[in-house]
């Protein structure tokens, strides 16, 4: 259901003037529904992250779409092998990138070094050597499914964000008239109590 | 061109390059002593191999052989040049100045191999960090951070 039906839904069931909500749902909201990617390709699984933003997967209906520029860009996904010569170019556009932001390792390379991690004297094992990874996502390389899988899985990691520092919710957080809140139905029900619990 | 005819024209044109061409694999290898490589090479440049493929190296233990691969498109022909380079003296004569496509392959070459090329106009790292220590494609590299496959992959 789109935003501005949940909002009105939510409106109708209070006097038709206040919506009652709290600070984090909103920007858990804003953040997690618009994830711009700053495209991080450095070997193959580049080619599955690019197929990924074209119209057969249509990544731009989850809001993702890739941004070359680390400055206007929420999530990093780093799809491709790091060597230990990219690794300070990596963290430096890491670095760039306004908070909050978050990382996605796409790929066995990215995820644990991948088919270098035996003997190899150049190759990162893994990019959490360098980067805080909020998702891993498996594949040599992945499908675009399994990244867009991994925005989904980011979007709930997200959900139960904090503005709090440290904080965190045990459940995601939902705005009014979200699937959460779908206690208020024809019969007038109390909100169901199994959504948006404080943790 | 195939190969016979190529070391009949090459032989006619320049008789010094003729008792050091040889066929490997079926293929024209040229090889020449370290110091007698710059002029093969300007030779060969002369002859029609005007374009450069690549420069390597193979550690074979107590030397390093210097490989070079030469094409033509006017001659619809290639070559190998090479040349061995004792480990502990390895140099040889940069080419940039007659291929300038030579001047990444010798930077690779000396970032993976140790080989100095002399006159080259900026011999430094390509490939690895410029603070990287040692030569990994030799066959005595040792770095403690690389971890060996065990037996049973």
């Amino acid at each position: 259901m789109a935003l501005i039906d949940r909002l009105g839904n939510a409106l109708d069931r209070g006097s038709g003037e206040i919506i009652l909500t709290s600070m984090d749902a909103v920007l858990d909201w804003a953040r997690k529904t618009s994830l711009w990617m700053m495209p991080m390709g450095t070997a193959c699984c580049a080619m599955e992250l690019i197929a990924a933003s074209f119209n057969k997967f249509d990544f731009d209906r989850h809001g993702t779409f890739p941004r070359p520029d680390p400055r206007h860009t929420d999530v990093m996904v780093v799809a491709g092998t790091i060597t230990r010569k990219m690794a300070p170019a990596v963290k430096r556009l890491y670095e760039q990138m306004p908070d909050p932001k978050w990382v996605i390792a796409m790929g066995n390379c990215a995820v644990s070094g991948g088919i270098f991690y035996y003997d190899s004297y150049s190759v990162v094992r893994g990019v959490d050597e360098i980067l805080p990874v909020d998702v891993h996502v498996v594949g040599c390389p992945p499908r675009p499914e399994s990244l867009q899988d991994a925005v989904l899985r980011l979007r709930e990691i997200i959900a139960t964000e904090s503005i709090a520092p440290g904080a965190r919710y045990d459940r995601p957080l939902s705005l009014p008239g979200g699937p959460c809140s779908t206690g208020h139905d024809a019969s007038g029900d109390e909100p169901s109590s199994k959504c948006g619990g404080v943790g | 061109m195939n190969i016979s005819d190529l070391r009949d024209h090459l032989c006619a044109t320049f008789p010094d390059l003729c008792p050091l061409f040889s066929i490997e694999f079926d293929d024209g290898v040229i090889t020449v002593e370290r110091d007698a490589l710059y002029a093969a090479a300007s030779n060969l440049l002369e002859f029609g191999f005007e374009r450069l493929g690549m420069i390597t190296a193979v550690d074979r233990g107590e030397f390093f052989e210097y490989v070079n691969r030469l094409h033509s498109q006017s001659l619809s022909a290639s070559i190998s040049l090479k040349c061995a380079l004792p480990r502990q003296d390895a140099r040889v004569a940069s080419l940039t100045s007659l291929w300038p496509a030579a001047n990444w392959h010798e930077r690779e070459t000396y970032d993976l191999f140790g080989i100095v090329f002399e006159g080259h106009p900026d011999l430094r790292r390509i490939l690895l960090p410029d603070e990287w220590e040692g030569h990994p494609l030799r066959k005595d590299y040792h770095d403690e951070r690389v971890i060996k496959r065990p037996d049973y992959i």
